[in-house]
């Protein structure tokens, strides 16, 4: 695009002529033109130089990224095809009528398994337990997205999307966020201070594993944790159910938290159960916090 | 990828098919009118009026000049792709449910439902280069099956002919004498009604989707069982991917369920299996009803899909379709 334009303003309009006159006369001494590329990446240059409305020499390079569109192999027939009238229906066609629309949803290849760029994250999370045993072999992983050497946890830019909906003591955090700028350096950190142990140290540290909290709404007020623990139990191991209480009636809310150990489980149950009928009322299960993408 | 969406038709789709070139593709449905559109951009290009009844199936010809429909006014028409206009009229007794050209375009099967008593047939006819000589005389009648045959096509070089319906028996039919040459096995064929089958780009075999929630692919010679495709729902229209070992199944529930549960539940995606390790590989959502037909373009680059809702739904691939690696 930016090309076309620059080739434009290099073609001289009628237009412009007589504006231009004055500048004609030391056209000659400006350097040439000069094209670059495009090299491999398709990337191309073009280097202009120019006298400005003050008269001052300016010096314009434009980068544009040249991209081969695929040959597409048209038959001739096609071609003259293209060119039919309209009949039919079709000739009384008014613009308003929008019959053919381009539609305004992102409509995605919805694979069952994570497609290969979230693979990478999702296997992040779901080793998480396999990982203890060489818990220093990946340091960098961040607890609340659950990135590989991206970010600490402390620098997540989800960090604030992603908060419990419990209280955590905040030591945690810090101590992480102190640990964190020592291991970069290769100073010594301690074993239990590092991100990628930490997660096994207790059970309540591997709850904040946000990123494999299902949500679970639309559910009948007699069900109970167990009862959803029941239900998301056969797609892996379960670290946490939670329903929401009213305080006031102790009746159920009509939904509820299901913490998954690995994120492929929890994948798996937001597929299948999403749309389950469970106590003649229809599931809503999808991922608790926001997810990264 | 955002599909291009055309709503052309006001009652549900019957069928998609792509003419060779793939630049137009030709749409069915219970409303009167099979409509062409451009492939690329979805624009309307024209709508053959003339039948008085829900269209069920159409074909064109190698060269797009020649349009085929069958309806359920008990007629097929053959219609001039370009103008619009109909060329001629092949009635029936009863209702016709699918057209399919030989190899040549010289010869067309067409089979009829039962109605009125009279058994479903499958009807050979000829189809002359010249419109004004062209006769309604059926070259060849095949009676037998019971119920409905939801579709018939050419085998190869126009030898046979399969068909598949609501018995659930796949056949294949001499098409000179009309013998049944080959019936799938009860044992291992479908349990309820084929509602489709497609051809793969070289002939070599074909694909039945049916009610009993599976698709299955088969010799088109042997009519050996090859592959079997499994999923939650009833299958009702199939396609295969030219270029690449995909298979697409569409369906969904029943139409007359749909309002009565989540549209989540109805599992209306079109999904795509790989054709030779059986295992599904992705779903592509949008429609509100259950899909009946599915359509690839030739050069395997775009497919449509067809639903209940009466929308066709053109999806053009992103690069990461042809990355996929399983």
């Amino acid at each position: 695009m930016a090309a076309a334009i620059a080739q434009q303003a290099s073609k001289v309009r009628w237009g412009e002529l007589e504006e231009e006159e004055d500048n004609e006369d030391y056209a000659y001494l400006l350097p040439p033109r000069q094209v670059i590329g495009p090299d491999h990446n398709g990337l191309k240059k073009v280097i202009e130089h120019k006298f400005n409305d003050v008269g001052n020499k300016v010096k314009i390079t434009t980068t544009s990224r040249v991209r081969k569109l695929a040959n597409a192999r048209v038959s001739k027939r096609a071609v003259e095809r293209r060119s039919w009238p309209k009949f039919g229906d079709a000739v009384h066609e008014d613009v308003g009528a929008r019959l053919t629309m381009v539609s305004t949803e992102e409509i995605l290849l919805e694979r069952p398994r994570a497609p290969g760029s979230k693979g990478e994250e999702a296997k992040a999370s779901g080793d998480a337990l396999s990982q203890i045993g060489k818990a220093g072999a990946v340091l960098m992983v961040c607890r609340t997205c659950g990135k590989k050497g991206d970010h600490w946890s402390a620098r997540c830019p989800y960090k604030d999307l992603a908060q419990p909906s419990e209280t955590f003591s905040e030591q945690a955090p810090t101590s992480d966020a102190a640990a964190a700028p020592g291991a970069t350096k290769g100073a010594y950190v301690p074993p239990s201070l590092r991100p990628g142990a930490e997660r096994s140290t207790g059970s309540d540290m591997r709850r904040r594993t946000e990123e494999n909290s299902v949500r679970v709404t639309n559910l009948s007020e007699d069900t109970r944790e167990p009862d959803l623990l029941e239900l998301f139990r056969t797609f892996g191991p379960v670290t946490r159910t939670y329903v929401a209480i009213d305080q006031k009636t102790g009746m159920s809310r009509g939904f509820g938290f299901v913490n998954f150990v690995s994120r492929e489980d929890a994948e798996r149950a937001i597929n299948k159960l999403n749309g389950y009928g469970y106590d003649n009322l229809i599931l809503n299960v999808e991922w608790a916090a926001p997810r990264a993408t | 990828m955002r599909p291009i969406l055309m709503k052309g038709h006001e009652r549900p789709l019957t069928f998609l098919k792509y003419n060779r070139d793939g630049d137009l593709l030709f749409s069915c449905a219970k409303d009167h009118t099979p409509t062409v559109w451009f492939a690329d951009n979805g624009e309307r290009l024209g709508t053959y009026r003339g039948h008085n009844g829900a269209v069920w199936c159409c074909d064109v010809s190698r060269d797009s000049k020649r349009l085929i429909t069958a309806s359920a006014d008990q007629t097929a028409k053959l219609w001039d792709v370009q103008k619009g206009a109909e060329l001629f009229t092949f009635k029936f007794d009863s209702p016709a449910k699918s057209v399919d050209l030989g190899v040549g375009d010289k010869l067309v099967v067409i089979t009829t439902d039962p109605f009125m008593g009279l058994p479903s047939a499958i009807h050979v006819k000829r189809i002359s280069g010249d419109p004004s000589e062209q006769s309604d005389e059926s070259v060849l009648t095949i009676k037998g099956p019971q119920g409905r045959i939801n579709r018939a096509v050419w085998g190869p070089l126009n030898r046979t002919i399969i068909s598949a319906g609501e018995d659930a028996v796949v056949r294949i039919w001499d098409s000179e004498t009309g013998k049944l040459l080959l019936e799938s096995d009860k044992e291992t064929g479908h349990k309820k009604t084929i509602t489709s089958l497609a051809k793969s780009s070289d002939g070599s075999h074909f694909l039945t989707g049916s009610l009993d929630k599976s698709a299955k692919l088969w010799d088109i010679r042997s009519l050996e069982l090859i592959k079997t495709y499994k999923t939650e729902r009833p299958v009702n229209a199939v396609t295969l991917s030219p270029v690449l070992d995909h298979v697409v199944l569409g369906g969904g529930q029943d139409a007359s369920s749909v309002t009565t549960t989540d549209h989540r539940a109805g599992k209306f995606e079109a999904k795509f299996y790989h054709k030779i390790l059986e295992e599904e590989i992705g779903g592509v959502k949008g429609h509100f009803g259950p899909i009946n037909a599915l359509a690839f373009n030739p050069d395997g680059k775009s497919f449509s899909s067809g639903g209940e809702d009466g929308y066709v739904r053109l999806h053009h691939f992103d690069q990461d379709y042809f990355n996929i690696r399983i």
